[in-house]
């Protein structure tokens, strides 16, 4: 049997690569590809506590994270479609007419 | 903890060794002579066109984007068929309009797709 | 049968999703704009009545085995919601034809954002909250890139979606660490839970940013105003208000409810970061020469005097928040709805002030209403927005917040700098160039007139409102009311 501390321990550094790489990425692709990742890591934490403490609700909630994510995925994807036919390009340090 | 493991860490050894191994034989041993005709990428035997990274039309996106969320509503289907009998018929009608609007989204975008595949040729990026 | 006594308590959601369904199929088949728009309003004024009706009588308890909340704040939250989609609602369409980029998918997307909000106000359990904001923020990611091809509005939306993503990420870890430290996702039950672990404040603290984030308080507040200068006009005001009322109010049942044992330290936390809010906010807004984006910091500026609310903590905190919200959506959308006017004149990027000189006199009626928002937003009584303040402040003096209160005194009375700024072009300036403003239309008007009256009349008599709101937490919330 392995021990909860080690599904948590794989779930946060995913979350942690998730946020690094948000954070430092140029390109708007990747930048969703790491929220993502960040929700996926999140499901982990999840599922790990529910079959831990034998408690269904924790699953359930996965299902509506794995569905959020798919919307969020589309509507994300047809911002990028909408941004790249605009300016021709993915790269988020190239978008900046909004400064203060 | 790691004793429990310990065959699936051989195993995973092993083959890493192996795959090494083999690649290494066989690059000793093969003969090696290349020519122009053998280096080029095969595409049928004709002169190869155009570059491989061709860009696709954006429409395909478009239904990409349509099959993640069709697909997923599954998740919430599968439960609930296997649970039926227990939930009782209830269920059914909640099941029901989530059916629904699942559908209307569904003719919303087919009758969004037809126009977008034509405007999509006209002016791609 | 239960689930039909519970849907028609949660009646004026059911309204909205229905037509937001209805209207996309309009739009589908193609039907003339003007006919979807008339059948959102058609859907938007059912839902509005009920939400009335509920917010007067609706009984307090709890839907759909415990998911969702009835009554009180929930009631007052749908109300305010469905109010602020109405009105959004009728300025859109103008707007929309006005600056010559008549979508009509942005109704359905409307009534979509508005059902998240509803879910998000009524929430009782964290699975809610979380189906609830993230269904009002998709939505509102594909409205703020709703002029699909102006750079500055698919701009905003990329950003908007970027951070919006990021801090759902956030949220949900913090869901996640909450259930695994208390074994429930509903508020009550972790209301219940008394043992401070590790999981538990790592949790607190998630959910914690994560909201930040959704209603921009300071140290997370950096996309607000680049979105709010991008997105079209009337979805800015949505955005400023309905969203963060719904938003506001999840906060306030999920401290009340599921956080009474963290109540200490996020005292604390909301105290710093209201002031931090209260003093960017009103200080950037004060060099901004756009009117949008001076709006949007002094958005930041009203969300950090409602975290003082917060930062009290007790039942007068919550009930001047929640009076402050209904009153910050009525003279938000006002204002935010003249800009809209003056700019669907010009092209989009008619904000700067400058353009404003000598406005007032041309079309005298939106002047007038604009200085009533204005002066509003900047707290002068007789109207809505010093009654808010001064209930927020009062709230945090009892609580024994006195420096906060008084570096919150001192930003708002700075505020009135840059309120009364474009009061000053309005009518002090002349305009360089001849500019032609056309005449608003009946409704349109009609409708920002409504908003002043309310924000007059809730600044003149708040007592009946304030009495209502009091009544929805245990505490004795009528002592300080004038």
């Amino acid at each position: 049997m392995i021990g909860i501390e080690w599904y948590l321990g794989v779930s946060a550094v995913l979350f942690i690569i998730g946020v690094i790489g948000v954070l430092t990425r140029g390109n708007a692709i990747i930048i969703f590809m790491c929220v993502e990742l960040m929700l996926s890591a999140v499901n982990i934490t999840l599922v790990a506590f529910s079959s831990f403490m034998g408690d269904v609700h924790g699953m359930i909630l996965v299902f509506f994270v794995l569905c959020v994510a798919a919307a969020e995925a589309c509507v994300g994807l047809a911002i990028i479609i909408a941004i790249f036919r605009n300016n021709i390009t993915a790269d988020i340090n190239k978008i900046n007419l909004l400064r203060w | 903890m790691f004793e429990e493991f310990f065959p699936i860490f051989v195993l995973i050894g092993i083959s890493v060794f192996l795959a090494f191994v083999l690649m290494l034989i066989s690059w000793l041993l093969g003969p090696s002579r290349p020519n122009a005709p053998k280096l080029r990428p095969y595409e049928s035997g004709m002169d190869p066109i155009g570059d491989a990274k061709e860009r696709y039309s954006i429409s395909f996106y478009m239904v990409a984007m349509e099959f993640i969320v069709f697909d997923l509503e599954i998740v919430f289907i599968y439960p609930w068929a296997v649970r039926y009998q227990e939930l009782g018929f209830g269920t059914f009608w909640a099941v029901m309009v989530f059916l629904t609007i699942l559908t209307l989204g569904l003719f919303y975008t087919l009758k969004k797709e037809s126009k977008n595949f034509s405007i999509s040729k006209a002016k791609q990026v | 049968m239960e689930i039909l006594n519970d849907l028609l308590n949660y009646l004026p959601a059911a309204i909205v999703a229905v037509g937001g369904l209805v209207v996309m199929m309009m739009d589908g088949y193609k039907a003339k704009s003007r006919l979807i728009y008339q059948t959102t309003m058609f859907f938007l004024a059912g839902a509005l009545v009920i939400a009335t009706y509920d917010l007067l009588y609706q009984e307090v308890g709890t839907l759909f085995s415990d998911m969702a909340a009835s009554g009180s704040t929930a009631a007052f939250g749908t109300f305010i919601v469905v109010f602020g989609t109405f009105f959004t609602v009728i300025l859109t369409h103008d707007y929309l034809i006005g600056v010559k980029h008549n979508y009509p998918q942005v109704y359905p997307l409307l009534m979509f954002c508005t059902v998240g909000m509803i879910v998000l106000a009524t929430a009782n359990d964290l699975v809610t909250v979380f189906i609830g904001l993230e269904t009002m923020s998709i939505s509102l990611y594909a409205l703020a890139g709703i002029i699909r091809d102006k750079q500055l509005g698919v701009e905003s939306a990329l950003k908007y979606f970027i951070l919006g993503a990021f801090s759902t990420g956030f949220f949900l870890y913090g869901i996640a660490l909450l259930y695994g430290a208390t074994g429930s996702t509903n508020l009550s039950e972790i209301g219940a839970y008394t043992d401070g672990s590790m999981i538990y404040w790592g949790g607190v603290s998630m959910l914690l940013v994560a909201f930040f984030f959704k209603i921009s308080a300071v140290p997370f507040h950096m996309w607000t105003p680049d979105v709010y200068t991008g997105s079209p006009t009337t979805i800015t005001a949505y955005m400023s208000t309905a969203s963060k009322t719904a938003a506001i109010v999840a906060l306030v049942l999920i401290l009340e409810r599921a956080l009474p044992y963290a109540a200490d330290q996020i005292t604390s936390t909301m105290a710093i970061i209201a002031i931090m809010t209260m003093v960017l906010g009103n200080t950037v807004a004060m060099v901004q020469d756009n009117v949008k984006r001076m709006l949007a910091y002094s958005s930041i500026a009203h969300v950090g005097y409602l975290l003082v609310g917060l930062a009290a903590g007790t039942d007068l905190g919550f009930t001047a928040v929640l009076y402050y919200l209904l009153a910050y959506s009525l003279m938000n959308i006002g204002a935010f709805g003249v800009v809209a006017y003056y700019e669907k004149n010009h092209d989009v990027h008619f904000n700067n002030i400058e353009s404003y000189a000598g406005l007032g006199y041309k079309q005298p009626l939106m002047g007038i209403l604009l200085s009533v928002f204005l002066l509003s937003l900047a707290g002068i009584p007789p109207l809505a927005g010093f009654i808010g303040k001064y209930l927020v402040f009062a709230a945090a003096v009892e609580a024994g917040l006195i420096n906060l209160v008084i570096i919150g005194v001192l930003a708002s009375a700075a505020s009135a700098y840059f309120y009364l700024r474009v009061m000053v072009y309005l009518y002090f300036k002349e305009s360089k160039e001849p500019v032609k403003l056309m005449k608003p239309l009946r409704v349109y008007s009609f409708s920002l007139v409504v908003l002043a009256v309310l924000t007059l009349y809730f600044g003149i008599l708040p007592a009946g409102i304030t009495e209502l709101i009091a009544s929805y937490f245990s505490g004795n919330g009528l002592a300080i009311v004038p």
